[in-house]
C-alpha cells in the first residue's frame, strides 16, 4: 500500500509529510515532525491527551487521519507559547498548579484555549463540562478548572486589548 | 491500523466510482466512529475514501419549513447554528450533548446515522424528528432507515448526503448518559409534529425504536401525567454491565417525562 | 536575606517544561535504530500452552524476531519475585507460583504476554503478533472470589487456591470481647476493585550495547533502583553494574508503576538477545489487561461495643484477591497495610484480623493509591458510622467517644501513633462542612425533589514507609530507607539527588524548599535530580505516601553534614573555632563579632582551597546521606461528604466535599492540596464511578475508558480543604505524608453520606445510578 503525501500547516510553519496512509495525525506529530509535546493516553478517543487545535478548533488528533489533515492549519502545545512568552492558559496551569505529572496538560491547555475561544468558560459547571472528553489522573480537576476560569479572564482581557 | 488505500475525492460521483473500484471500501466521514473502530483493528476495509472534500456534503439550509442539513455537517455546527435553533431547538440540544467538544468539533450526522450505533443519540432525531434521509441515490423516511444493531437499510456503497427534518410544533430530547462513554444509555426524543405525537428512543434497545404505547398515550393528552401507566417491557431492551433492562425500563420513562415537561 | 519558602506555595520548577511540551516521558525517547516490541497476549484465561508456532509471524514484512516465553526461560532468565514473604497462620510461608516474564507452559489470566514480536516499526510488529498461533488447551476459569476454595486449583502447590491465610492480633479477647458486648455491628462488604490508569501507558526503551555490555532501561518507574535491583538479583539479566535505569518524566504512577512488570523485563531481554534497542509503549487496552490491579477485597466484620457506645473489640476476616500471580509487593498489601489499620483512631482494645490471599484467573493485584489502607478505612467508617445508627448515636459522637487522645498509642495490631489529634480534625471539618446547617439543607432539598445525606469518614494510614527491621521482621525482602545527596557547586548553587522519584508530586520543588531553607539559598539555585541509576545513589523510590517522609529526612541529614562542614571551613577562614561558629539564613557567623562568611563563600573555598584546612579537611562540598525511618508516620483526617440523589434516576451528585488533614508539617501549602484533590478523585471514583469488571470465563468487560469510568471534571466538585498540625515526633522534618490520604479517607464519606440520604443500611461501591435507584426500591425511604 503506497504512502500518502500531506501538505499541512503546522505551528505556522508549512509542512510537506510522506506517510502510510494508516497513520493517524497524532502519529504524524509525534513520530515524523517529533512535536512530543502531543500525548496519547488510550485508543479509544477517550482520555483527550492528544488534543491539538486544527483549523482553530479542538480535536483530538489520534482521531483523524493524516491525510484528512491536508491542507489544515494544525496547532500543538509547542506552538501557542514559549517560556519567554506563555500563552495565558500555560501561565494559569501554573499559577493555579493545574497539572502534576504533565501527561494530560498539553491535551487540558489545547481543550481549555478552545473552551475559551468558543465562549463556554463563563462558570465553573461549563468549564467542567466543557473538560469532559479529557482525563486527568492527577489533579481532581480542581485546579484545573481554576486555572481555565483565570484564563478566561485573562484571555477575554487581552482579547478586549487587542481589539 | 490495518493498511488501507487513502482517497479524498471532491465530488459524490468520484467518491461513488472509487468505492466501486476498491475490493472493500469504506467512507469516511469525520472519523468519530470510523477511525476508533480502525484503530481496534475491527474494521479492514481495503480502501478509505474521505468525503471531507465534497463541498455538497456540508452545511445547513432552513428552506419552506424544511430544515435541511449536510451528511458532513458536525455536531458542533448543529449544535450552534442560528438555522437549526430557529427550527428545533431539542436538535441543537441533541447536538450539543453529543461525546465531547473534541467530538462534536470532527463528528459528522451522516457518519452518526450512517454507522446507526444502538447508544448514539442522532438516530433519535431522525425518528423522533420525521426525517428523511437523502442519499446519493433516493430518499429514505427515517421510519424506514434504521433496521438494526449497526444496521440501515443504507445499500453497499449508497452514501447519505444530506437529512431534512419537516418542522415541528414542539420537540424535546433528554438523554441519561452513560457515565463511561457519555454515549446515551437511554436517550428520548419527544416531539409534536402537526397533530401527532412522535416519541423515538435510542440507548436502551439494540437500535432505536418509536415508543408507540407512549405516543398514544401523549397523543391523547400531551402531559407528564399521561406516561404514569406506560410501561416500556424490559425484555425488549438490552442489559449489559452499566444498566439491566429493567433500569433501562424505566429510565425510558423517566427520559421521557423529562422531555414532555421541556416542550 | 532569602526568603523563607517552608510553608510557601511556591510554583513549581518542573510545570515550564510540561506546560510547553518538553516534557520527555519514555515514549517521547528514541534510539537510533530501535526496533520496535509488540506482545502476543493470552486470549483466554486459563489454558495450557499446547504450541506457540511463529513461522508465519517471523517471516512478515518488516519482522526481526520472534521471542517466546519458551525460548525467554532457555534462555535462563529467572521469574519475577514477590518482595514480601508473608506468613501463614501456622508459620509456613506463602505459597508463590513462578511467575513466568512470559508464559511458557500455561497462561493464568487473559492478557498474559506470550511472545513477543519485535520489528521495523510498530505497526509491523504489531500486524505479525496477530500471525502468531497459540494453541490453547482451554481450561475452566477461576474468578469468583468468593467460591476459590472449590473451585479446580490452578497450581499444584497452592490447596484451595489461597497463598496464605495471615492473622494479626488477639483472637481469644477479642471473641469474648464480641460474646459479652451489648450491642454488636456486622458488616459484609465487597472492596471493589480498580484499575489504575495513569494517563500516560507504560512504556520502555531497552537499550543493549554489545560492546560494553551494558544495558540501560528508559521506563515508567516509580523506583528505578529497584527495578534494577530484581533485574539483577531474580531475574538475572545484567549485573547492577553494567545495568542503568532511567525513570524520566512519569506521567502518574499510583502505585502501579512500582512493580517490575513482564513487558519492560521481556523487552530488555529481548534487547540484549537480539543487540538492539528496543521500544514498546502499551496502548491503554494493554494497560487495562496487564497493569496490576487494585482492591478487590471480600470482608465480613464485627465491632463489638458496651451501652456506651464505646468499642470493646473488633473481628474482620477478609478474602483479599491475588489475581494470577504475586505481583511485586502484593502479599504486603492486604497484611501489613491492611490489618494493622484497623485500629483506625479508636481506642478498640481487642482486634483480631484474619486474611486469606486468593489466587484467580484475573491480572494481578498489587499496591494502588492507598494500598490496604484504603480498604481498612473503608471497612472502618462504614462499619461505625452503622454503629453510630444502631447506637442511636451522632456519627461524631460515636467517633469521638471512642477517638484515641493519649500519645503515643499501642494498638492491638502492631502500631505505635506517634501523634495525632484527631477530635481537632473533625472539629474544623464538622464546621467547615456546615453539619449544624445540614438539616435545613436536607428540606430544602426535599422541596426540590432531591433526596439529601451527609456522610462522615476519620482515617488514618501509616506512611513514611518505613522502619527497615520493623518491615524485615515482617518480611520484606528489602530496605526501605531512602537515599539523598547535596552537591555544593564552587559557586554555592546546589545540585540535590534523591532516591525518591517525582512523577507529578512536585518534589522538584519541595525538596528544593527543603534544601534552600536548610542552607540559606534561594530556591532558583537548587536543582533536584532524581530517576536515573546511572547517577544516583541506590534508592527505594516512591511510594506509600514516603517522599518527604523518608526522602526529605534524608536531604535534611544531608543538608546538616553540609553545614557541619561548611562550619568548619567557616572557622578556618576566620580563624575561629567550630564551635563559635553559627550558621544561619546562609551566613556562616563568628559569635559575638561582627565577622561572618556567605554560603557562597564557603563553598567557593571548598573548591579552590588556597586558605583552607588541608591537612584536616578534605576540599569539596557534597554530602550524602541514607536515612532510615525510626517508626511509621500516621497521617490522618476527617472527611464530610454531602450528597443530594435524584430519586427517578439514581443518580448521585456531590454538591460538597469537605477534606480536613493532618500531614504533619507541611512545606508547600499548594502542593499538598493538590494532592489531597487527586486523592479525592481516585477515592469519589471508587465510590461512584469505577468498577474493574471480569465475566465468568475470565475476560476483561471493563477493558477501555469506554466501560471502566474515569473520573472526569463534570462527576466532581470543588473541594473544601484544610489541614491541621501535629508535627510527626520522629523525622526531622516534623512531616507525615499526603500523597494517599485523600483516596483512603473518601470512599466510606460517600458511601455513609448516600446511605444516610436513602436510608439504607449497606451499598456496595460503585453507588451507580442503577444501584443506588435499587436501594431506593427496595427498603429505602421513599
Amino acid at each position: 500500500m503506497a504512502n500518502i503525501s500531506v501538505n499541512l500547516i503546522v505551528n505556522g510553519k508549512a509542512v510537506t509529510q510522506e506517510c502510510p496512509a494508516n497513520s493517524t495525525l497524532v502519529d504524524l506529530l509525534r513520530d515524523q515532525l517529533q512535536l512530543t509535546g502531543t500525548h496519547v493516553g488510550c485508543d479509544t478517543s477517550q482520555c483527550g491527551s492528544c488534543t491539538v487545535h486544527f483549523n482553530g478548533r479542538a480535536v483530538k488528533a489520534c482521531t483523524v487521519l493524516a491525510g484528512q489533515a491536508e491542507g489544515a492549519d494544525v496547532v500543538t502545545i509547542e506552538g501557542i507559547g514559549s517560556r519567554e512568552s506563555l500563552h495565558p492558559m500555560q501561565s494559569a496551569f501554573r499559577e493555579c498548579h493545574g497539572l502534576q505529572c504533565g501527561f494530560c496538560t498539553p491535551g487540558m491547555i489545547m481543550a481549555g484555549i478552545d473552551l475559551v475561544n468558543r465562549g463556554d468558560a463563563s462558570d465553573e459547571a461549563s468549564i467542567r463540562s466543557g473538560l469532559e472528553g479529557n482525563i486527568c489522573r492527577c489533579t481532581g480537576y480542581h485546579n484545573i478548572v481554576k486555572a481555565v476560569a483565570s484564563a478566561a479572564v485573562e484571555m477575554g482581557v487581552k482579547e478586549e486589548a487587542e481589539g | 491500523m490495518y493498511q488501507f488505500n487513502y482517497h479524498q475525492p471532491q465530488t459524490i460521483e468520484e467518491a461513488r466510482s472509487l468505492y466501486n473500484k476498491s475490493e472493500d471500501g469504506l467512507y469516511l466521514a469525520g472519523g468519530h466512529t470510523l477511525i476508533p473502530s480502525l484503530r481496534q483493528r475491527l474494521s479492514s476495509p481495503s480502501d478509505v475514501i474521505d468525503l471531507s472534500s465534497i463541498a455538497a456534503l456540508t452545511g445547513i439550509e432552513r428552506q419552506g419549513g424544511v430544515l435541511r442539513i449536510g451528511a458532513l455537517t458536525t455536531h458542533d455546527s448543529v449544535a450552534t447554528s442560528e438555522a437549526v435553533l430557529g427550527h428545533c431547538s431539542a436538535l441543537a440540544t441533541l447536538a450539543s450533548g453529543i461525546g465531547d467538544a473534541q467530538v462534536r468539533n470532527r463528528g459528522t450526522i451522516g457518519g452518526s446515522i450512517a454507522n446507526n450505533d444502538p447508544a448514539a443519540d442522532y438516530p433519535a432525531a431522525i425518528l423522533g424528528l420525521n426525517a428523511t434521509v437523502h442519499t446519493d441515490q433516493r430518499d429514505i423516511q427515517g421510519d424506514n432507515f434504521f433496521s438494526g444493531m449497526f444496521e440501515t437499510s443504507l445499500w453497499a456503497g449508497e452514501m447519505v448526503v444530506g437529512i431534512s427534518f419537516p418542522s415541528v410544533t414542539a420537540a424535546s430530547y433528554v438523554k441519561f448518559p452513560n457515565p463511561a462513554s457519555r454515549y446515551a444509555t437511554v436517550g428520548v426524543m419527544v416531539a409534536r409534529i402537526d397533530d401527532g405525537v412522535r416519541v423515538a428512543i435510542t440507548g436502551a434497545a439494540s437500535c432505536v425504536f418509536r415508543a408507540s404505547a407512549m405516543e398514544d398515550a401523549l397523543s391523547s393528552k400531551l402531559s407528564e401525567n399521561s406516561l404514569d401507566n406506560v410501561a416500556i417491557d424490559p425484555d425488549t431492551l438490552m442489559s449489559d454491565i452499566h444498566a439491566s433492562a429493567e433500569y433501562r425500563a424505566h429510565l425510558c420513562g423517566v427520559m421521557a417525562r423529562k422531555a414532555v415537561a421541556g416542550l | 536575606m532569602t526568603e523563607q519558602t517552608i510553608g510557601q506555595s511556591v510554583l513549581r520548577k518542573e510545570d515550564m517544561r510540561f506546560i510547553t511540551g518538553k516534557g520527555q516521558y519514555t515514549d517521547d525517547i528514541n534510539i537510533r535504530g530501535q526496533a520496535y516490541g509488540y506482545f502476543v497476549r493470552s486470549t483466554v484465561a486459563r489454558a495450557g500452552i499446547v504450541n506457540v508456532d511463529v513461522s508465519e509471524a517471523e517471516n512478515a514484512p518488516g519482522v526481526i524476531a520472534v521471542l517466546t516465553g519458551r525460548q525467554l526461560a532457555d534462555d535462563g532468565l529467572g521469574t519475577l519475585p514477590c518482595g514480601w514473604l508473608v506468613l501463614s497462620k501456622d508459620g509456613s510461608g506463602m505459597k508463590q507460583p513462578p511467575h513466568p516474564v512470559m508464559a511458557a507452559d500455561a497462561v493464568n489470566y487473559a492478557g498474559e504476554p506470550v511472545a513477543i514480536v519485535v520489528g521495523e516499526s510498530f505497526q509491523a510488529a504489531k500486524d505479525a503478533a496477530e500471525l502468531v498461533v497459540v494453541d490453547y488447551d482451554e481450561k475452566s476459569a477461576v474468578v469468583d472470589l468468593a467460591t476459590v476454595q472449590d473451585a479446580d486449583q490452578l497450581y499444584d502447590e497452592v490447596p484451595g487456591n489461597i497463598s496464605y491465610d495471615w492473622e494479626l492480633g488477639d483472637k481469644d479477647a477479642t471473641f469474648t470481647a464480641i460474646d459479652n458486648a451489648h450491642h454488636v455491628t456486622r458488616l459484609t462488604l465487597h472492596n471493589n476493585r480498580l484499575i489504575p490508569n495513569a494517563v500516560e501507558p507504560r512504556a520502555a526503551v531497552a537499550d543493549f550495547n554489545p560492546a560494553t555490555e551494558e544495558l540501560t532501561l528508559y521506563t515508567t518507574s516509580q523506583n528505578p533502583h529497584v527495578v534494577r535491583l530484581i533485574f539483577t538479583a531474580f531475574v538475572g539479566l545484567a549485573p547492577e553494574h553494567k545495568l542503568r535505569v532511567v525513570a524520566p518524566d512519569v506521567g502518574g504512577g499510583f502505585g502501579s508503576k512500582i512493580f517490575v512488570y513482564s513487558e519492560e523485563t521481556a523487552v530488555s531481554w529481548a534487547s540484549r538477545r537480539l543487540g538492539i534497542p528496543i521500544k514498546w509503549t502499551a496502548e491503554r487496552s494493554e494497560s487495562f489487561l496487564a497493569d496490576a490491579h487494585g482492591r478487590d477485597h471480600l470482608t465480613e466484620a464485627a465491632l463489638a461495643m458496651d451501652e456506651e457506645g464505646n468499642f470493646l473489640g473488633l473481628y474482620v476476616k477478609t478474602r483479599a484477591n491475588m489475581g494470577a500471580y504475586l505481583s511485586t509487593f502484593a502479599s504486603s498489601v492486604p497484611t501489613y497495610l491492611y490489618g494493622t489499620l484497623l485500629a483506625g483512631q479508636y481506642k478498640t482494645p481487642s482486634i483480631y484480623v484474619e486474611v486469606e490471599a486468593a489466587f484467580t484467573n484475573t491480572a494481578p493485584v498489587d499496591a494502588y493509591r492507598g494500598a490496604g489502607r484504603p480498604e481498612a478505612s473503608y471497612l472502618l467508617e462504614r462499619l461505625v458510622e452503622i454503629a453510630a445508627g444502631e447506637m442511636n448515636l451522632s456519627p461524631a459522637e460515636i467517633r469521638r467517644r471512642n477517638f484515641i487522645t493519649e500519645f503515643p498509642y499501642q494498638t492491638p495490631v502492631a502500631l505505635e501513633y506517634d501523634t495525632g489529634d484527631y477530635n481537632a480534625s473533625l472539629t474544623r471539618a464538622l464546621e467547615m462542612a456546615d453539619w449544624d446547617g445540614f438539616a435545613n439543607r436536607k428540606a430544602e432539598a426535599e422541596l426540590r425533589g432531591k433526596k439529601r445525606g451527609i456522610g462522615i469518614s476519620c482515617y488514618i494510614e501509616a506512611c513514611g514507609i518505613a522502619p527497615s527491621q520493623v518491615a524485615g521482621a515482617l518480611g520484606a525482602g528489602v530496605g526501605l530507607w531512602e537515599s539523598g545527596e547535596i552537591r555544593v557547586n564552587p559557586t554555592g548553587s546546589v545540585t540535590v539527588l534523591t532516591g525518591s522519584h517525582s512523577h507529578g508530586q512536585g518534589h522538584e520543588t519541595t525538596f528544593a524548599q527543603l534544601v534552600s531553607s536548610r542552607l540559606g539559598i534561594p530556591v532558583e539555585d537548587v536543582e533536584v535530580v532524581h530517576g536515573d541509576t546511572g547517577k544516583l545513589d541506590f534508592g527505594m523510590g516512591t511510594y506509600g505516601s514516603r517522599s518527604l517522609a523518608v526522602g526529605g529526612s534524608a536531604l535534611s541529614r544531608a543538608a546538616d553534614k553540609i553545614v557541619t562542614k561548611g562550619r568548619k571551613i567557616a572557622a578556618h577562614l576566620m580563624e575561629s573555632t567550630e564551635d563559635d561558629i553559627d550558621f544561619d539564613d546562609g551566613e556562616f557567623r563568628v559569635r559575638d563579632s561582627n565577622l561572618s562568611k556567605t554560603f557562597q563563600e564557603i563553598a567557593f573555598a571548598a573548591y579552590v582551597p588556597h586558605n583552607y584546612p588541608l591537612d584536616e579537611l578534605e576540599p569539596g562540598l557534597a554530602e550524602k546521606a541514607f536515612y532510615d525511618p525510626g517508626n511509621f508516620t500516621f497521617p490522618s483526617g476527617a472527611y464530610v461528604c454531602e450528597v443530594e440523589i435524584d430519586p427517578d434516576t439514581g443518580e448521585t451528585e456531590i454538591v460538597k466535599f469537605t477534606a480536613v488533614d493532618d500531614f504533619g508539617n507541611v512545606i508547600n501549602p499548594m502542593i499538598v492540596a493538590g494532592q489531597v484533590h487527586g486523592g479525592l478523585a481516585q477515592g469519589i471514583g471508587q465510590a461512584l464511578l469505577e468498577n474493574c469488571v471480569y465475566d465468568d470465563t475470565g475476560q476483561l468487560l471493563t477493558g477501555s475508558y469506554m466501560d471502566y469510568c474515569m473520573p472526569r471534571a463534570d462527576d466532581l466538585p470543588d473541594f473544601d480543604v484544610d489541614t491541621t498540625v501535629t508535627p510527626c515526633t520522629h523525622n526531622p522534618i516534623g512531616a507525615k505524608g499526603c500523597g494517599e490520604a485523600g483516596a483512603i479517607g473518601s470512599p466510606p464519606a460517600v458511601i455513609n453520606a448516600i446511605t444516610n440520604a436513602i436510608g439504607v443500611r449497606e451499598l456496595d461501591m460503585p453507588a451507580t445510578p442503577e444501584r443506588v435507584w435499587r436501594a431506593i426500591q427496595e427498603g429505602g425511604r421513599s
